[in-house]
């Protein structure tokens, strides 16, 4: 139980996604403007991921190291990122027509989020995690990227109304919060 | 097409269309590998080599691909280069495949290389495409040159592995870390913007 708990607080707050990691950067500043859109790549972005990264898992061990592929790492699993993402597109629209309405626009925008590919990656490439702990995995890198995201549009929405300086205007004043928002987050280094 | 126009192709990715400081695309990799010059140019390199070889293969094949599957074949041409770049650089410079780690993989969502497929080498000829890649290729080189100079400057006082002995012991390891990552790509992009802004109205 201990195990998991530290997959969690590690995930995300000390090694969190986004702002210690770096993946996910492109929606982080790209939907980021609205807190109402945040929540919604967030949902699309937590659906994905634990889904995609169970999929690679099980390739990973069942198919790729078991016939001695694993050179074909890379575009096996960004080709089954893909299909996922389309295949959950197609089923979210018949099964639940209002929750894809509410991700629909966010779901296309995963397939080029590396923060998916990275974290499929990362517990494929990481010898301790069983399904399990990957998928746990998956669902804190999920959350991290949420929180992120989420506290960076609620700052970026009091930011409309500050008086930025002409030229700081747009990406490098929010680029700057975003650096003092990783540097608030540094202070959880201790905990793990 | 006239020689001013190969030209422009080839020059626009510097500084009027860069990838990093203009487009802000491909962040990610720019923000977590340039903890020092040498690694951005690495990593700069590597994407340069995956935008060259990628865009040469569109350009080539564009016609063959039905267009409703063109990004998925897109998104296998730039996989099978990035597969090659990581097991080149893993067998050849270990060190830096160790610095760079996971980014090398994660070229292959890179919006940089995508980007260029799909806007350009889908609607060029093969030169033009090469042309284009080596100047978007260049300009993301540069920018991730810049950002890890500044960061490696300011972050261990040294260049490119050369102490400057400019701090007293060590440098302001904040701009190692990841803040440092957001806020000297802030003030660049700040920057970059005045730049642009005075050759436009020159």
């Amino acid at each position: 139980m201990a195990q998991y708990f530290l997959i969690f607080i590690s995930a995300i707050f000390v090694n969190n996604i986004v702002l210690a990691k770096f993946l996910g950067i492109c929606p982080f500043l790209g939907v980021s403007k609205k807190t109402s859109t945040a929540i919604g790549m967030t949902g699309a972005v937590t659906f994905v991921m634990t889904i995609a990264t169970i999929v690679t898992w099980l390739l990973q061990k069942y198919v790729l190291v078991k016939y001695d592929l694993v050179f074909l790492q890379t575009v096996t699993f960004i080709l089954v990122i893909a299909s996922l993402v389309q295949m959950v597109e197609i089923i979210l629209k018949k099964v639940s027509p209002s929750l894809y309405a509410a991700l629909g626009i966010f779901l296309p925008l995963i397939t080029t989020n590396c923060a998916v590919l990275g974290v499929a990656l990362l517990s494929a490439g990481n010898a301790d995690f069983g399904l399990l702990q990957s998928t746990m995995f998956a669902i804190a890198n999920a959350i991290g990227f949420g929180l992120a995201i989420i506290i960076f549009s609620g700052l970026r929405e009091h930011l409309e109304f500050a008086d930025v300086p002409e030229g700081m205007k747009g990406a490098p004043v929010a680029l700057i919060v975003a650096g003092i928002l990783a540097l608030a987050f540094m202070g959880f280094a201790g905990l793990a | 097409m006239s020689n001013t126009n190969k030209l422009s192709i080839l020059t626009k990715g510097f500084l009027k269309e860069n990838a990093v400081f203009v487009m802000l695309l491909g962040m990610c990799p720019a923000l977590g590998t340039t903890t020092s010059a040498v690694n951005g140019m690495g990593m700069g390199l590597a994407t340069m080599f995956v935008l060259v070889m990628s865009n040469i293969v569109v350009s080539l094949i564009k016609n063959l691909i039905p267009d409703k599957v063109r990004i998925p074949s897109y998104i296998v041409i730039i996989a099978t280069f990035v597969t090659i770049v990581d097991l080149s650089m893993h067998a050849y410079i270990p060190s830096l495949y160790k610095a760079l780690g996971l980014f090398i993989p994660l070229i292959v969502v890179n919006c940089v290389v995508l980007g260029r497929a799909e806007a350009f080498a889908s609607k060029n000829n093969v030169l033009d495409s090469i042309l284009d890649g080596l100047g978007m290729g260049l300009g993301f080189t540069l920018a991730l040159v810049i950002l890890g100079g500044v960061r490696e400057i300011l972050g261990s006082g040294s260049i490119f592995g050369i102490d400057l002995h400019i701090f007293p012991g060590d440098g302001m390891l904040v701009f190692v870390l990841a803040p440092g990552a957001f806020i000297a790509l802030g003030y660049i992009i700040a920057i970059t913007n005045k730049i642009n802004k005075k050759f436009q109205k020159a």
